[in-house]
């Protein structure tokens, strides 16, 4: 059963994310970051897809559950592009968008392999594992590629500060997924996790409403400033 | 194993993608310089603020009516301050280097702190004038 701390995370989770569109409309940047607008949409509409399913058929019927790992997969994926799209946006000079396109499609069918691989010998509820491992796994590739886009944000002295914060904020949301996806297969008995997740997942629409409120896109940063490593 | 090992690398990440996000944001308050009523009311005299004013000049902002954009950017670097003071406390006698830069960290997020706090005088100021023209 659901409480009140659910519906409040859930409302707010819901307000943050339709606050990014609004925000990115008004600062006209929607058409430039389209598929990091194109996530907050899609987990907009999923969100209210979960909320009627838990309230016409209960937080526990298997129907939820099924659409609540189903969206979660399809969520990570539109991330991904998300990601994918932050980094046309860094590499936007050098005219690489067609091998990034490409090595994305790649990493990501890759990813899916290993992840039915990992569970097509272990599993009888193949397709609930599947989502749940390839979700696991997507999390942990996007830290890796937000790690590997910060380097790259470094390396070419990068100074759009919106562009900045909105991977900074898309690297710390990635982390904390990995980090709590590790964590509940180490400890899965806590039942902290579900609150852990829904507060988590308040982060990025947060962070990136702010980003498109407050950093305007002429803003500019140097990012030796920014780096955790720099004294 | 894996799930350990994925654990400590997000971890890892977690913190550097966290203190370089807090840096951003404080990085856009330090071009700001502070105005002579701000630090009047701070009690600050010179550019740099001790990173144990952050506390007070929190309290100081908290204060005055929240013009109602930055209450998020504070937390942020609230949470910032807590882990760089738990920074400092720990390895303060193991690593000064370590304690050092936190502390060079604890006077960014105390001047953003200062920073908030002029802009929110501003903004009471603001509300004051427009109340009183209003009465007139």
């Amino acid at each position: 059963m659901l409480g009140l701390i659910d519906y409040g995370v859930w409302s707010a989770c819901l307000l943050a994310q339709a606050a990014v569109v609004v925000c990115s409309i008004r600062s006209r940047c929607l058409a430039q970051y389209f598929t990091l607008n194109f996530y907050m949409l899609a987990a907009l509409a999923l969100s209210l897809g979960r909320i009627f399913l838990s309230l016409r058929f209960g937080y526990t019927s298997p129907l939820y559950f099924y659409f609540y790992y189903l969206s979660d997969a399809v969520l990570t994926i539109c991330l991904y592009f998300a990601l994918m799209g932050l980094y046309s946006q860094v590499f936007q000079e050098m005219g690489v968008h067609r091998y990034l396109r490409v090595g994305a499609i790649l990493l990501l069918g890759l990813t899916a392999l290993v992840s039915y691989q990992v569970v097509v010998s272990s599993s009888y509820r193949l397709m609930t594992r599947f989502v749940v491992e390839l979700s696991q796994n997507l999390y942990f590739v996007g830290v890796v590629l937000t790690y590997l886009l910060w380097g790259a944000i470094m390396k070419l002295r990068e100074t759009r500060t919106r562009l900045i914060q909105l991977v900074l904020a898309l690297g710390v949301y990635f982390s904390a997924f990995a980090a709590s996806y590790a964590l509940r297969n180490l400890y899965p008995e806590f039942p902290i996790w579900r609150y852990v997740a829904h507060l988590m997942s308040l982060w990025l629409p947060v962070a990136w409403a702010y980003t498109f409120i407050k950093i305007p896109e002429e803003a500019r940063l140097a990012t030796d400033r920014v780096a955790a490593t720099n004294r | 194993m894996i799930a350990a090992l994925i654990l400590v690398i997000s971890v890892a990440t977690l913190l550097q993608f966290f203190v370089s996000y807090c840096r951003s944001v404080i990085a856009a308050s330090s071009k700001k310089n502070l105005s002579e009523q701000a630090r009047e009311v701070a009690g600050i005299e010179n550019r740099i603020v001790r990173g144990d004013e952050f506390e007070r000049l929190l309290q100081l902002v908290r204060l005055c009516p929240e013009p109602g954009d930055d209450g998020r950017e504070l937390r942020a670097v609230c949470s910032y301050f807590g882990l760089l003071s738990l920074l400092r406390s720990s390895f303060g006698r193991l690593a000064p280097g370590v304690a050092s830069w936190a502390e060079r960290e604890r006077e960014g997020c105390a001047y953003f702190a200062a920073v908030a706090l002029d802009r929110r005088i501003t903004y009471s100021r603001d509300l004051m004038a427009e109340q009183m023209s209003n009465q007139l």
